[in-house]
């Protein structure tokens, strides 16, 4: 049978256990992580299965670090996502969180675009530092994500997105996030794609300001090939301010909405 | 005519845009995606789109935040 430790597959006999194997590559691991679980007992292994061996406080190669980053991945999620090309409109508190997420997750190649730069009043939800104010947002993220997973191919676009330049900037991307601020620049980033591109899914947010329930932001279809997450409802204005926990409530059920399209499932 | 608005049913005795249905339930035509039969009805297109009997429409309304 075959298992795969740290990404490569070694042809063993049928019976091998856990320990073997740990013995024989890795003696000193101290994180021991099956079919994306940690274990501590010793256990026989079956055809496929695949293990991590990590020394904790140790840099690993270059050459594995890629494989051990996905040691708690589900198993047979990184093929898929390694392959996938995801477009975010906007890199503010809900893209910022999204990219990162997915930057996390190894989406294989991510596109960015966003014509702002980083002030001080962004700090409270977006993923951006003291020291990058200033900075175009879509630089500061890509540095901040070449720190998280260097093996993502981060393109970027310091352009206010219009439907002049969506058809060629986001023609690559298998699934497109729209992450803006403004209700405007929402819908027409939404009516580009969904004309421009019938058979690409989009993954948009509206409703996440405040600080009302997080239950109350859902995913849900909106129709053919549009998911929607928020409450649909709590606008940002006077006397609604936007914060990182909620924004990063929509965010998350964003990117996971998206992780459930290139990975074939229903996001809703 | 009957139609249906993200599935409940609507009357309408009058011939109405689909402009004129945002207008009727206050929604900004700047701030909606509009789905008319499983097809997008592009925003320069909302004012010239006429509502047809059993037309089945899927309008999202954004509101600003992120």
């Amino acid at each position: 049978m075959v298992i795969y430790v740290n990404e490569d597959g070694f042809e063993v006999h049928e019976g091998t256990r856990l320990s073997q194997v740990r013995m024989h590559f890795r003696p000193d691991a101290d994180v021991v992580i099956v079919n994306g679980f940690p274990v501590t007992d010793d256990l026989p292994l079956a055809d496929g299965d695949r293990i991590s061996l990590i020394k904790k406080g140790e840099a690993p190669p270059q050459e594995e670090l890629e494989a051990l980053m996905v040691a708690r991945h589900t198993p047979g999620v990184h093929a898929k996502v390694k392959a996938a090309t995801v477009a975010i409109a906007g890199v503010g508190g809900l893209g910022s969180p999204i990219a990162i997420a997915l930057c996390r997750t190894g989406v294989g190649r991510l596109i960015l675009a966003d014509f702002d730069v980083v002030e001080p009043s962004n700090l409270n939800r977006q993923q951006y530092f003291v020291d990058q104010i200033g900075l175009l947002k879509v630089e500061a993220l890509q540095d901040n994500l070449k720190r998280i997973n260097p093996y993502v191919e981060v393109d970027i676009h310091p352009v206010r997105l219009t439907e002049r330049h969506i058809p060629e900037l986001f023609a690559p991307a298998d699934v497109v996030v729209e992450a803006f601020d403004g209700a405007d620049q929402k819908a027409m980033l939404v009516n580009c794609c969904r004309a421009t591109w019938p058979d690409k899914p989009v993954v948009s947010g509206s409703g996440l300001a405040g600080h009302g329930p997080s239950n109350d932001i859902t995913t849900r279809r909106a129709m053919t090939n549009l998911y929607m997450v928020g409450d649909g409802e709590a606008e940002a204005r006077q006397g609604q301010g936007l914060m990182a926990p909620r924004v990063g409530v929509a965010a998350h059920h964003q990117a996971n909405a998206v992780l459930r399209i290139i990975l074939g499932e229903e996001p809703a | 005519m009957k139609i249906k608005i993200n599935g409940t049913e609507k009357t309408i005795n009058r011939s109405l845009t689909v402009q004129g249905l945002l207008e009727e339930m206050e929604l900004q035509c700047k701030r909606v995606a509009v789905e008319r039969n499983r097809d997008i009805v592009p925003q320069e297109a909302l004012s010239t789109t006429a509502l047809a009997d059993g037309d089945e429409l899927e309008i999202v309304h954004f509101v600003g935040g992120g």
